[in-house]
């Protein structure tokens, strides 16, 4: 994984709460075994609507997702991280997210700010006001920006999906340092053993 | 200091816990399938990586596989090359695998638990969200993304940042004809979708007592659908009597395992973070009538306005839920009409779910035009149920007797809705499209699902002989 610093583009307000896993990627795009490609089954339920937001010419390009409460609840499918991404969006924000949905983005380095719901409300508004407006997303400073309306917000995010953000870590190599502590803990562990008889 | 359970599963798989990093904790068992396993093992070949602990790893094919005998090869090329990557790399890094048509293969969820795999003391984790399930037995269980997968295959162990703890007590008995699933949608509309997150949620009180482990499975199962990554319920008897039957050991072995597995309980006056009660007595048989697991309502009510939801936002989302449901608000929800009925999934597959169906539908026929299928969690549990004559009651009724998988759960495989098309499932997520493109999913217990079924539209099992 790369690191990510700050990110910063135009932004596109996804008004809807409750978008869960399933809008993000249907199930019938989990079928493929790569890791890439799943951009174009991102929110592909709405895509056939013109109207929907992202179809239209003033957001184009845009790389911030705005969102709402509880963005990406249900299924833990690290697809939808893969198709967001694979779309073009570097930093999601909404007021809260749905957990296995949050790690999976930090995995991967998508940053998922969490904002209040009267700031996000304002955020929707600037960047609908003006869809050309830059939004940066500063992980460092944790800070999200809309230098052009001077407006500005702090947001939190957990110390350790912030290191891991701006180190760009491998997790797995991370772990593997442990090695001797993971073999020490299974010489003593108390082991339930997994069977290799199993009932009729 | 008494400790709650899950700071005691916590506590005792802490491998290491490094400053500037997450606590790392063993995990005892991890199941994997088809579908969110193969970029894993790309993963590990691709940095040269071997899996450290094969035999703590099992896996089975659900997810996409149809649900037609067998003998029948599979159509979809795109589904066929996954499970054909499945069988690849479980021989690769000596993975134990059931795969379809094997005589113990099922649902993931379900097959754990009935192969004795899943033990009370246990982490458990799984690239599926439902993985909660297992938490019915007293282990710490839950679901993981493809990067995490990778990362338990690689190291058997896993970052994880403390939760916080939340009780759900249910006092109290329930009433006649309420089953662990409309106990389930109560607590995730109180809950909220939101409301269980952060959080690990034990489930305690006397009609969680009173549930058999098929029961409890199903309360565990949706903890995820309140946004809790892992639901729990301390071992008593009903977890051993049920051990009994799926551990194979000698007896010695099996009483040594058990009075540990005994302890794995919370302390009497442990502190949780947060608390909530329901009143047993208050519970009804209910089912969803939006596009969230948390818009229920009594199966005796009607469809909900949005105008009666005070805050503007909820209004919206309730709006936009009725317009994709085609419902108007004030409908009574037993003049919902429907054209599928689904019995499976990993919330209702199990054997006990089959039976309830079954005695409902026992003598009598589906509704014309209804189309209702039940597909067994597993082998075992269609061996078992067919044992019974079950399969027999629901074939002369009508229904479709399928073999196991995922099925209309997630509509990855040929089992899906047509647009439009509306079901009673008793699955776990009615979200948009959920079973098929356009499709309308109203989750229910499986006695309601199967007197919907021969009525045609929702309806409770005391209606059928009317």
């Amino acid at each position: 994984m790369n690191p990510v610093r700050v990110v910063e583009g135009r932004a596109v307000p996804l008004e809807r709460s409750d978008v869960d896993t399933d809008q993000i990627i249907p199930s019938e795009w989990l079928k493929r075994v790569e890791r890439t490609g799943f951009g174009r089954g991102l929110f592909s339920e709405w895509r056939d609507d013109p109207d929907f937001v992202l179809n239209q010419p003033a957001y184009a390009g845009a790389t911030i997702l705005v969102a709402q409460a509880r963005f990406g609840t249900g299924s833990s499918r690290e697809h939808a991280v893969w198709a967001l991404m694979d779309y073009g969006f570097t930093a999601v924000v909404a007021s809260s997210f749905g957990d296995i949905f949050a790690n999976n983005a930090a995995s991967q380095g998508l940053v998922t700010v969490t904002l209040p719901a009267d700031a996000l409300e304002e955020l929707t508004r600037l960047v609908k006001a003006d869809p050309s407006r830059l939004v940066v997303v500063d992980v460092e400073r944790l800070l999200v920006e809309v230098p052009d309306a001077t407006w500005q917000h702090p947001f939190t995010l957990n110390a350790l999906t912030r290191e891991r953000l701006l180190h760009g870590w491998d997790t797995i190599g991370l772990t593997l340092r442990h090695d001797d502590e993971i073999a020490r803990f299974e010489s003593t562990h108390w082991t339930p053993r997994v069977p290799t008889r199993f009932a009729p | 200091m008494p400790r709650t359970l899950y700071e005691k599963l916590f506590d005792e798989h802490l491998v290491a816990s490094p400053p500037d990093e997450a606590p790392l904790l063993y995990i005892d068992l991890h199941l994997i399938h088809e579908v969110t396993s193969p970029q894993a093992f790309d993963g590990l070949r691709l940095a040269s990586r071997r899996v450290r602990r094969p035999e703590r790893t099992l896996a089975t094919a659900d997810h996409n596989v149809p649900t037609d005998p067998p003998s029948t090869p599979v159509s979809d090329p795109i589904s066929r090359r996954q499970l054909e990557a499945l069988d690849e790399n479980c021989r690769e890094f000596g993975i134990t695998l059931f795969p379809r048509g094997d005589e113990h293969q099922g649902i993931v969820h379900v097959i754990g638990p009935e192969l004795g795999a899943t033990q009370p003391g246990m982490t458990i984790v799984c690239g599926d969200s439902h993985t909660s399930t297992h938490g019915a037995f007293g282990a710490l269980a839950f679901g993981i993304g493809t990067s995490e997968v990778e990362h338990v295959l690689a190291t058997q162990t896993l970052p994880h940042q403390r939760a916080r703890t939340m009780a759900v007590t249910i006092d109290g008995t329930v009433p006649p004809g309420v089953s662990a699933k409309d106990i389930v949608l109560a607590i995730v509309a109180r809950l909220g979708t939101g409301g269980g997150a952060g959080h690990v949620i034990e489930y305690r009180g006397q009609a969680i007592r009173d549930l058999s482990m098929e029961g409890r499975m199903t309360i565990c199962n949706m903890s995820i659908e309140a946004g809790a990554r892992a639901g729990l319920i301390g071992v008593d008897d009903t977890t051993i009597d049920y051990l009994r039957e799926h551990v194979i050991v000698d007896a010695d072995e099996f009483a040594r395992l058990a009075a540990r597995w005994r302890t794995y309980v919370s302390d009497d006056d442990a502190p949780f973070d947060r608390e909530v009660t329901l009143r047993a007595e208050d519970l009804v048989p209910s089912v969803t009538w939006g596009t969230n697991p948390a818009q229920v309502v009594a199966l005796d009510g009607v469809v909900p306005s949005p105008q009666d939801e005070p805050d503007p936002a909820q209004a919206e989302a309730a709006a936009r839920a009725l317009a994709y449901m085609g419902l108007e608000p004030g409908t009574p929800m037993r003049a919902v009409t429907v054209d599928v009925v689904f019995i499976g999934s990993c919330t209702n597959s199990r054997l006990e779910d089959l039976r309830a169906a079954a005695e409902v539908v026992r003598g009598r026929r589906v509704a014309d035009g209804v189309r209702a299928l039940v597909v067994p969690g597993s082998h075992a549990v269609k061996r078992h149920a067919e044992s019974e004559g079950l399969d027999r009651v629901f074939l002369d009724a009508g229904f479709e007797w399928r073999e196991p998988g995922c099925s209309m759960c997630l509509g990855m495989n040929p089992d899906q809705l047509r647009p439009g098309q509306r079901s009673a499932s008793t699955s776990n997520r009615n979200f948009e499209g959920r079973q098929g493109r356009g499709g309308r999913t109203h989750l229910v217990s499986p006695a309601v699902a199967a007197a919907t079924a021969l009525m045609g539209r929702f309806a409770s099992p005391t209606e059928v002989d009317a």
